[in-house]
């Protein structure tokens, strides 16, 4: 039987260590955050929703893979939420339950871009590969 | 030694309350088969006139050593019977009370239960009651003269109140002026009266009143001693300016040609000469010389001040001072400061000077600052269009770069000054990024919707996650939380919101006074409802920002209310102390300082004292424990922790409640 | 009629040490709103929690009682600001320690109880008493020559 959401939000809580109830709901993770403008669900809202166990929708969003898992959010959080650790274990959920890896690590190549920086192809590798 | 008890045991009925449970006769009757009691009754009601004078009575007849009670809670009662007891002759403290009445008979409903457990509370009564030693409340006198350790408005307004009383006031002030951080403030919320304007005058007041001391640029070195007879060394800082010569012209500070020191009272945005005076309407209004910075001290040549002081009060030679003074209260009042910034990189603070602390926005704004009010840029001088406000800046932060508490006063000097801007130049655009809004107090919320509503600021909840420089703008990237956007706006100045912590000197100031202080260097009051003026150690009062983060309004309401209580204890001839206090069987003790360690009043010292021996040595030094009396609140902490047994607390010593457990379970 | 006729259907013996400032006064106020809670319950009054010697303890369970509650003030609301920090320690390490030489866990407890909380003085005593009650006598550290002594 598949998870609940509220088992899947608790996983979640798990794996990534996050304490989603010390969030203040400030906002500073959003607006640190360099890839914004291509998410869909917005690091400040990704927090609340594991708080309130909305998880199949953010297991659909496009943030978890536009995240560059740079940290930024992280090492900004005045509380010590740490977004980005709970985008990542959304993302190794939605890797678990599909029961392979997203991308396979042939195809990243085809991917790269000449314009990318080096931080972002290493972020790809640790993101897309677990 | 119990043999030579006369007891006597009084039962009260305490009208039915007592009596329709529990068989008071019953009662009476078991113990007077009890060793060492002579006589038992009961009484209807034994705290009434009739009640105490036949326990009076009873001790005169049979010539009691000790009396019982069992009635109500001792809470309610026991200082009537101790008072009772003391009248006819007995030692107050020879009165036990068997609680029978809110341990029993209001909560048991079997009679035959209720009267069984009454007799055990009573017997347990007088097991203790068999060990209680007659005690007496020791006295000490009070120094009629007040301490108060900072010179900030909330140092100003206790001394104030306290003088006002007729009680001498010293106040200890680190730097060379008093008046502390408001005198930096502009402007002072909710009603926009200037700071200066209403400060000063009471700066003033402390100056010329005749019961009040002033020692500027002075710091603490030392305390002893204990409520009412506390022993101060003040060390007064030589400021090489003679204070009863100088006549304050302030000619010595336009000839002075070192100017390149950093203008602490202006937050470092412009510079001061070596011998300065802080602002104009510093007090005491006489320079000081700053020794880094002067060019005679640093090389022994110029002398500028010197030569052109007609009045000859220049002294290169004057040394620091030790004044040591007895006082009978001290007041802590030693403020605040904002938080250093240098953790949040991403505001750019420390790379950029259009990013400014909202303490140096506020010396901006002021008509007597470095820009004589002008609203310009500190990096070019020229007028800003768009203004950022961010707060929250290091308050309510977990992660350890900041402090975890809401430093409260951010809110309502951000739409302070949000408002001000705007009011002044109606051309500059204002943005206000804020988590939540804060505003409790009177016309508080008030103040803050006009910012929005007349002056339309803009409030945005969300936070800034980077300030970084174009050119010369500031780009400020943040959240919308509401619009669920990122916004980035090219504004001219960033003000942050800085955090506020206590003076960093308040941890030496504690540690010299054992009053306890918290994880964020806030003073610990002795009740955080009931006592909130008070330390835990007694003579020790708190008046502002060193106890928590407080407003003008509050600061001023809680120095009055530390006067108070100095007034309160400086009104007294002489201390009652309670005797029910620690102390230390000498012959025991082994000097381990284990019982020092946990004491919350330092109420515990060491001393060496020379024992005679058997032996050929026949004396020998040891490090004994010594209680100060005056100083123990009795809480019996050491006592549990003496490895041996040598302390022991008066009116509940082990014996005694040992003995209490053996006839509970007899 | 003597107490020990009493026991025979088994009455439990509970010695409650309660600091003076809270826990008592909590005691008090469960007694002024007739908040009822076993006659089997013993209170001692003691300055401070931290006035609680360990010792105590030991000597209640000697003597043949078969539960020791201590009740202080809430953590942080100590009248002598830090005294409960210090029951808590000790009594967490005593009660493991009993508990290892075979005192069961359930025959000790700290709580506590402010001076408003005179509901929770009663249900806490209730609860404590009943659960006594099911654990039956303390046999283990009754010491009958104590016992005998004093009768």
């Amino acid at each position: 039987m598949p998870a609940t959401e509220k088992e899947l939000a608790e996983t979640i809580r798990r794996i990534s260590g996050v304490d989603t109830r010390k969030c203040m709901k400030c906002g500073k993770c959003s607006g640190t955050c360099p890839a914004f403008g291509e998410m869909d669900i917005h690091p400040h809202k990704f927090v609340s929703m594991v708080e309130k166990g909305e998880i199949d929708e953010l297991m659909q969003s496009k943030s978890l893979w536009t995240c560059l898992s740079c940290f930024a959010c992280v090492e900004r959080c005045p509380r010590n939420v740490e977004p980005a650790r709970l985008i990542e274990a959304v993302r190794l959920a939605v890797i678990r339950r599909q029961g392979e890896n997203y991308l396979k690590a042939d195809q990243i190549p085809e991917l790269l871009d000449e314009k990318l920086p080096q931080q972002a192809i290493t972020s790809a590798f640790r993101k897309y590969s677990k | 030694m119990s043999s030579l008890h006369k007891i006597g045991v009084f039962v009260c009925w305490c009208g039915s309350n007592i009596a329709a449970t529990v068989d008071v006769a019953a009662v009476a009757e078991a113990m007077r088969a009890e060793p060492n009691v002579v006589y038992a009754t009961d009484y209807q009601y034994m705290c009434s006139e009739g009640g105490q004078s036949r326990i009076r009575e009873a001790i005169k007849e049979y010539g009691l050593t000790g009396v019982v009670i069992c009635s109500c809670s001792p809470r309610m009662h026991e200082a009537t019977f101790r008072k009772a007891a003391q009248s006819a002759g007995l030692n107050p403290y020879m009165v036990e009370i068997a609680n029978i009445r809110e341990h029993c008979s209001w909560i048991h409903k079997d009679r035959m239960d209720a009267t069984a457990k009454a007799i055990v509370l009573a017997r347990t009564a007088l097991a203790k009651l068999n060990l209680n030693q007659p005690l007496t409340a020791g006295e000490s006198n009070v120094v009629k003269r007040a301490l108060v350790i900072g010179g900030g408005i909330a140092g100003i307004q206790s001394a104030l109140d306290i003088a006002e009383a007729g009680y001498e006031v010293d106040i200890v002030e680190k730097t060379p002026t008093i008046g502390g951080r408001m005198a930096q403030l502009d402007k002072t919320f909710p009603t926009l009266d200037c700071a200066a304007c209403i400060l000063t005058p009471k700066m003033v007041d402390a100056a010329q009143n005749e019961k009040i001391t002033l020692y500027t640029y002075s710091e603490m070195e030392s305390v002893s001693g204990f409520v009412g007879n506390f022993t101060a060394k003040i060390r007064k800082k030589a400021r090489h300016v003679n204070e009863d010569l100088c006549t304050g012209c302030g000619l010595c500070q336009e000839k002075c040609p070192s100017r390149k020191a950093k203008n602490e009272f202006n937050m470092g945005l412009n510079t001061r000469t070596a011998i300065y005076i802080p602002f104009a309407q510093a007090i005491p209004n006489v320079p000081v010389i700053d020794t880094e910075q002067c060019i005679h001290f640093k090389t022994g040549k110029c002398g500028l001040c010197q030569m052109n002081c007609s009045a000859k009060a220049i002294d290169f030679e004057q040394q620091d001072e030790i004044i040591e003074r007895q006082y009978g209260a001290i007041v802590v009042a030693t403020g605040f400061r904002p938080i250093s910034l240098e953790r949040f990189d991403e505001f750019g603070y420390s790379q950029n000077p259009d990013v400014v602390t909202s303490l140096e926005f506020e010396r901006i704004m002021n008509a007597a600052g470095p820009t004589k009010g002008q609203l310009v840029r500190p990096s070019d001088g020229k007028h800003p269009h768009c203004i950022v406000f961010v707060q929250c800046v290091g308050s309510r932060d977990t992660s350890g770069c900041g402090k975890p508490y809401c430093s409260k006063i951010c809110c309502m000097y951000t739409a302070k000054h949000a408002m001000l801007v705007r009011e002044k130049y109606p051309d500059v655009e204002v943005h206000v990024f804020y988590i939540d809004v804060r505003t409790p107090g009177k016309n508080f919320d008030e103040f803050y919707r006009r910012a929005v509503e007349q002056y339309d600021v803009d409030y945005i909840k969300g936070m800034v996650g980077k300030v970084s420089s174009h050119g010369d703008k500031l780009q400020v990237q943040g959240s919308d939380l509401i619009a669920d956007k990122q916004i980035i706006i090219d504004a001219d100045m960033v003000v942050l919101a800085a955090a506020i912590e206590p003076d960093p000197e308040v941890r030496k100031i504690a540690t010299m006074l054992t009053a306890s202080i918290d994880t964020n260097n806030f003073l610990t009051e002795a009740h955080p409802k009931l006592r909130p003026v008070e330390s835990p150690t007694a003579g020790v009062f708190l008046s502002g920002v060193c106890q928590g983060p407080k407003d003008i309004p509050e600061t001023v309401a809680q120095a009055s209310a530390a006067a108070a209580k100095v007034i309160g204890l400086l009104a007294k001839d002489k201390l009652k102390r309670n005797p029910c206090v620690a102390h230390s069987d000498e012959m025991l003790c082994n000097g381990c300082s284990a019982c020092e360690k946990v004491c919350p009043y330092g109420a515990i010292s060491y001393m060496d004292k020379e024992f005679r021996v058997p032996g050929p040595k026949r004396t020998e030094i040891r490090r004994i424990a010594v209680v100060n009396e005056a100083v123990c609140q009795g809480c019996g902490a050491c006592t549990v922790t003496c490895p041996s047994g040598a302390m022991d607390l008066k009116g509940f010593s082990t014996k005694q409640i040992m003995a209490e457990v053996d006839a509970i379970c007899r | 009629m003597s107490i020990e006729e009493t026991k025979k259907e088994y009455k439990p013996l509970i010695v409650a040490f309660c600091c003076n400032w809270c826990s008592y006064a909590g005691a008090d106020l469960a007694g002024t709103s007739r908040l009822s809670y076993p006659a089997d319950v013993k209170i001692i009054r003691v300055p401070c929690s931290c006035r609680v010697n360990p010792l105590f303890i030991l000597r209640a369970f000697q003597r043949g009682a078969d539960g020791v509650i201590i009740a202080g003030c809430h953590p942080g609301d100590c009248h002598y600001t830090s005294g409960n920090y210090y029951a808590r320690r000790r009594m967490t390490l005593l009660f493991s320690m009993l508990d290892y030489l075979g005192i069961e866990r359930a025959r000790t407890r700290v709580e506590w109880i402010s001076a408003a909380e005179g509901v929770k003085f009663s249900t806490t005593m209730n609860e404590f008493a009943k659960t006594i009650h099911e654990l039956g006598e303390n046999k283990k550290l009754e010491d009958l020559r104590c016992k005998e002594l004093l009768k």
